[in-house]
């Protein structure tokens, strides 16, 4: 119970900046987007671009050389949103390195937090990242297979993460593991420490940002590497990113429904624009309906969150809601142009690549 | 600033009317339903507890600090849901609280309130030939010296029967199309005016459904709601009718809410039941490694909490003010579609419990499926959205 009005007024803040992030998704994203697909990389200076946005900066303390801004999952899945209706895959490599900071800044120690942000607060892109999803059928959240035992002063990882976004470059990467006795463990991988192996990967889609496989076989940290005192939430770090992929999705399929509207009212057959048929414009109906319903359940658990209520199972109704619908508009997409839509002439068939990933991805771009 | 949680006060209404619609409806949940046209005397009692709270009327609403508004469009929606939790037929069946008494607070002039403000008032719109189509209707209303004399047949009048007054629409001149559609206040007990049948109907039996036949049916000349004047040229004809079909856009979203409020029902008995069979609903694992009927229970849980959201908004809108008849026809069909998913669907995971009489599964069922059709069926509620998705108007896309 609140006692906060019900209300979908954004902040004079998040209106501008709602412009120029979108600004940004149209000029740098959109028009980036089929060239990073096909070479299975980012283009080169897009992420040195991105600094101009600020988004790693923005919740650093000041003192360490960032803007000192509240966190604000609202703000944060509103900017998810509008860089992911430029692209997915670029919009995922943008936000990637803010998974990391927010992390440090939301469960680190004060030592990890001086030692780590200073260096996202300069001129250069600075790649980052978070280790979390690992490569089986069922992988579960819930069970991670990854180990962390301690041996003397240091920790022993062991086991394989995947769909690691920017994973074959980052030179942070905050691994998260089961840590013998204790539970969910993250730690802090500084460079290329022995027995970390990197393997690029090319997946269905998101392929504008480089994924990686990566392994870890007695990967020996420091005590220093484990983030935080002890324990890792993992249920607040896995709910905040899922807020996160939610406006991925949310994005993407505006996207795929702005497109879907101007070629379905262009395109004329049997004399009239295929608009003009119920079986199209319902199908176009339902899209629009479900996407706003997709937008107001991420927001929902993002406001739950930035309340500091329990937003546990806002965060997971929301996934299981994007993850299905988001699949569902991506499908109805290709549809609706026809032949058009399978081949590469058009987006369609990018976006409902990328949108297989919602239902799967797991901790990545933690509002 | 962004927040999809009710104001503690909504809150407050919604727990309360919980309550009452637990201990002051669902006993009579399945009395009604088998007793399909028995005046469900209890209803008044409810609608006297009601009415003493005046959770709708006294909702106006204080804005917040920026001038947000949650007010009797909020607590509107809040209600129908809750009460449609307890029973959506009772709902229904609740006197003074028909279609009609909402058109008459809209349009009704100062006199027109005094006499019928508090009456119990019904709606007539629908024909035998006229559903959706509602600018096709054929019942006339001629102007006789001191008396409009009204003829033509309607059917699915809700409250129909137990009404006092019911808000009837007719056309002044058929050939002129929309324009020439007004509505008319007529009395019960009018001569000429008479309910001819009640409906035997899959759901919601506890709501009277009648059809009334109006012959040579004659009423005074101050009895028709809003401008008695026919629109001389398209614009004003676009705006007269337009004016009288917004009145949906303000009526989608509480309808929404009932199917918001059945479906919650369904959910709530489904799980209970389910739970005796160790069958738990929960948000641990994700969906896709859940057994079939968990993975069920939580998608439905989405579904539910989506179309609410959109039901909400479009309420929110209201509120403050803003045009929301795109988002009252998505709220509408969303709910109204989820509701009867959800709703067959428990029956369904329940197995014979969810299919016998001895609980309230398969009412809850046949109930909700009114509630995808009336105010606007699914189909016309997806038009209505696809000409605004897409900017066409209804000659393009029909």
């Amino acid at each position: 119970m609140s006692d906060l009005l019900f209300d979908l007024t954004l902040s004079d803040e998040q209106r501008m900046t709602r412009e120029s992030v979108s600004r940004f998704a149209e000029t740098e994203l959109a028009a980036l987007a089929r060239e990073a697909d096909d070479n299975n990389a980012t283009p080169e200076g897009f992420f040195d671009k991105t600094l101009e946005l600020g988004l790693g900066l923005m919740p650093i303390p000041e003192a360490l050389g960032g803007a000192g801004v509240d966190r604000s999952p609202v703000s944060n899945a509103l900017t998810a949103e509008d860089l992911s209706r430029g692209d997915m895959s670029l919009a995922l490599g943008s936000l990637t390195p803010l998974g990391f900071i927010n992390t440090v800044i939301d469960q680190g120690t004060d030592a990890q937090k001086e030692k780590y942000l200073p260096s996202f607060c300069g001129e250069q892109f600075e790649a980052a990242t978070v280790a979390f999803m690992e490569p089986r059928a069922t992988f579960d959240p819930s069970e991670l297979q990854t180990s962390a035992r301690k041996d003397g002063n240091e920790y022993v990882i062991n086991g394989s993460k995947t769909m690691v976004a920017l994973g074959v470059d980052a030179q942070l990467i905050l691994v998260v593991a089961e840590l013998e006795g204790t539970g969910p463990a993250a730690f802090i991988v500084e460079g290329n420490p022995e027995g970390l192996e990197r393997s690029a990967q090319e997946n269905m889609g998101l392929r504008g940002v480089q994924m990686a496989d990566l392994s870890f076989n007695d990967v020996r940290l420091p005590e220093s590497a484990l983030l935080g005192d002890g324990g890792f939430d993992l249920q607040r770090y896995v709910d905040l990113s899922r807020i996160g992929i939610c406006a991925l999705a949310v994005g993407t399929c505006q996207a795929v429904l702005d497109y879907v509207v101007e070629y379905c009212n262009e395109r004329v057959a049997f004399g009239e624009p295929i608009s003009n048929r119920q079986s199209v414009a319902f199908m176009i109906a339902d899209m629009a309906t479900e996407l706003d319903a997709m937008r107001l359940m991420t927001w929902r658990a993002a406001a739950q969150a930035e309340q500091g209520s329990d937003f546990h199972q806002q965060a997971y109704l929301a996934k299981t809601f994007c993850g299905e619908h988001a699949m569902k508009i991506g499908t109805d997409g290709v549809q609706l142009l026809g032949g058009h839509g399978f081949t590469k002439e058009h987006p369609a068939e990018l976006w409902y690549r990328n949108l297989r990933a919602i239902a799967i991805l797991e901790g990545a771009v933690s509002v | 600033m962004i927040n999809l949680e009710l104001s503690s006060k909504h809150q407050e209404t919604a727990d309360n009317l919980r309550m009452m619609a637990e201990h002051m409806m669902r006993p009579y949940s399945r009395k009604y339903d088998k007793e399909e046209h028995t005046y469900p005397k209890e209803m008044e009692e409810v609608a006297k507890v009601i009415g003493q709270n005046r959770p709708v009327a006294s909702a106006k609403g204080k804005p917040s600090d920026d001038g947000v508004k949650n007010g009797s469009n909020m607590m509107a929606v809040t209600a129908y849901e809750a009460m449609c939790w307890g029973d959506t037929g009772l709902m229904l069946a609740m006197p003074g609280r028909g279609l009609g008494n909402a058109a008459i607070s809209a349009v009704a002039t100062p006199e027109q309130l005094k006499k019928f403000g508090g009456r119990y008032a019904a709606m007539a719109i629908t024909e035998p030939g006229t559903g959706s189509d509602s600018a096709n209707i054929s019942t006339t209303a001629v102007l006789d010296g001191d008396e409009w004399v009204i003829n033509g047949e309607k059917i699915y009048v809700t409250d129909g029967d137990r009404c006092d007054v019911v808000v009837v629409w007719a056309t002044l001149d058929k050939s002129l199309g929309k324009a020439a559609i007004k509505s008319f206040l007529v009395e019960k007990g009018t001569p000429g005016c008479e309910v001819t049948r009640l409906e035997h109907k899959l759901g919601i039996r506890a709501s009277d459904t009648a059809a009334i036949s109006f012959s040579d049916c004659r009423i005074p000349k101050s009895n028709i709601l809003g401008n008695p004047e026919v629109a001389r040229n398209a614009e004003e004809r676009k705006k007269a009718f337009g004016g009288v079909m917004q009145t949906f856009d303000n009526t989608r979203p509480p309808v929404a809410a009932m199917a918001i409020g059945v479906g919650r029902a369904a959910l709530d008995l489904a799980q209970e039941l389910l739970a005796k069979e160790n069958v738990n609903v929960s948000y641990g694992k994700k969906p896709s490694n859940l057994s079939a009927i968990e993975a069920e229970l939580v998608s439905m849980e989405a579904e539910w909490m989506a179309a609410k959201l959109l039901v909400q908004r479009a309420a929110w809108m209201a509120d403050n003010k803003q045009p929301n008849s795109k988002e009252a026809s998505m709220c509408k069909a969303k709910a109204g579609r989820m509701g009867n998913y959800v709703t067959l669907r428990c029956v369904e995971l329940c197995s014979s419990l969810g299919y016998s009489e001895t609980d309230l599964l398969e009412k809850f069922a046949r109930d909700s499926k009114i509630l995808d059709i009336f105010e606007g069926t699914q189909q016309i509620q997806q038009l209505i959205v696809a000409r605004r998705v897409l900017g066409k108007s209804s000659s393009e896309l029909k």
